[in-house]
């Protein structure tokens, strides 16, 4: 269990990395993206702006959290 | 070759010099301080398993129907890339330490030398450091190709040799400087990726979510430099975030 554990802990800090709330947002803009794109809309602009979102808000909660230098 | 295929390539042999530096500043420490059997062992281990990793997955992932493919490769490097990205980012704008290849060496091999070893005896430590090192290292390449590759006609064996190509490179470059290159803009190159991974991803992503691009595979040569002056604007805010507190002390002390 302990090594299953790992395992999916393992994949899921390479895939996802430091901030989970990236991949949500990442997931719900190509969501959204494929409703609109199938309910005849134009949807590309949709995925820009939620990834743009995305980044800016991840740096500006970490540049909140860490007022000094993270290492690494 | 397309415009898509040129930037698959660099994305390629970017990420993969990038990595290739670290992985060489691991296998030099262990070479150095326990010899160079078990390191060379190690990396061998390392670079065979990436090679079956490559070789099962990315044929596997071409058995998918296009559109799938795009949506599910688009979306991992969209958060792989928006990753990197976000860490270039905050290095940038001083908010996280910049990759130290000579400091990061110091510390491998003084930790490395520390450990104990048995004589005559088959270096275990020094061939499982080298080989998680190359392993470790070389598995986000072996993502960019897999996920680079499969989305091209033909790809994986063009995105695979861009990536052998770099190596080569910094490895022929680590043995004649003997010793880790510290000298390499990782930083920088790590940024670049950053960019290429997120704009490819962008691009798949909405594609594969069955959107049109208004100008096709044209609309790249628009979607990589947003994405980079995008990523600017934030490391210009955390420049302008971490210098109004110095500015600030500066003036108090200026005043006192």
């Amino acid at each position: 269990m302990n090594l299953v554990r790992r395992f999916l802990g393992f994949w899921w800090s390479f895939i996802v990395g430091d901030d989970w709330r990236i991949a949500a947002l990442v997931v719900i803009g190509l969501g959204l993206c494929a409703a609109a794109a199938h309910g005849g809309l134009a949807a590309w602009w949709i995925p820009c702006v939620v990834v743009a979102a995305a980044l800016w808000l991840s740096v500006w909660r970490a540049a909140r959290r860490a007022p000094r230098r993270e290492g690494g | 070759m397309t415009g898509g295929t040129v930037g698959l390539l660099a994305a390629v042999f970017l990420a993969c010099a990038v990595e290739a530096v670290e992985a060489t500043t691991i296998v030099f420490a262990i070479g150095v301080t326990r010899g160079w059997r078990p390191a060379l062992l190690g990396t061998t281990a390392g670079l065979a398993t990436l090679a079956v990793i490559v070789g099962a997955l990315g044929p596997a992932l071409t058995l998918l129907p296009i559109g799938a493919l795009r949506l599910v490769v688009g979306t991992l490097l969209l958060i792989f890339g928006l990753g990197w990205l976000r860490k270039a980012v905050l290095r940038a704008g001083g908010l996280q330490a910049h990759r130290d290849e000579a400091a990061a060496y110091r510390g491998l091999a003084e930790q490395a030398g520390a450990v104990a070893r048995s004589e005559g005896r088959f270096d275990a430590y020094g061939f499982t450091i080298s080989f998680k090192g190359v392993l470790l290292e070389g598995l986000e390449v072996a993502f960019i190709v897999i996920t680079f590759g499969s989305n091209q006609k033909d790809g994986i064996i063009p995105a695979t040799l861009a990536a052998l190509a770099a190596v080569l490179v910094i490895v022929g470059a680590a043995a004649s400087v003997r010793g880790p290159l510290s000298r390499v803009p990782e930083n920088v190159i790590k940024y670049g990726v950053g960019v290429l991974l997120t704009s490819f991803g962008l691009f798949w992503g909405t594609e594969g979510a069955g959107a049109a691009w208004p100008a096709s595979d044209a609309s790249l040569l628009v979607l990589i430099p947003a994405v980079l002056v995008c990523s600017l604007a934030a490391v210009a805010v955390l420049r302008r975030g971490r210098g109004r507190p110095r500015l600030a002390e500066a003036r108090a002390g200026a005043g006192s």
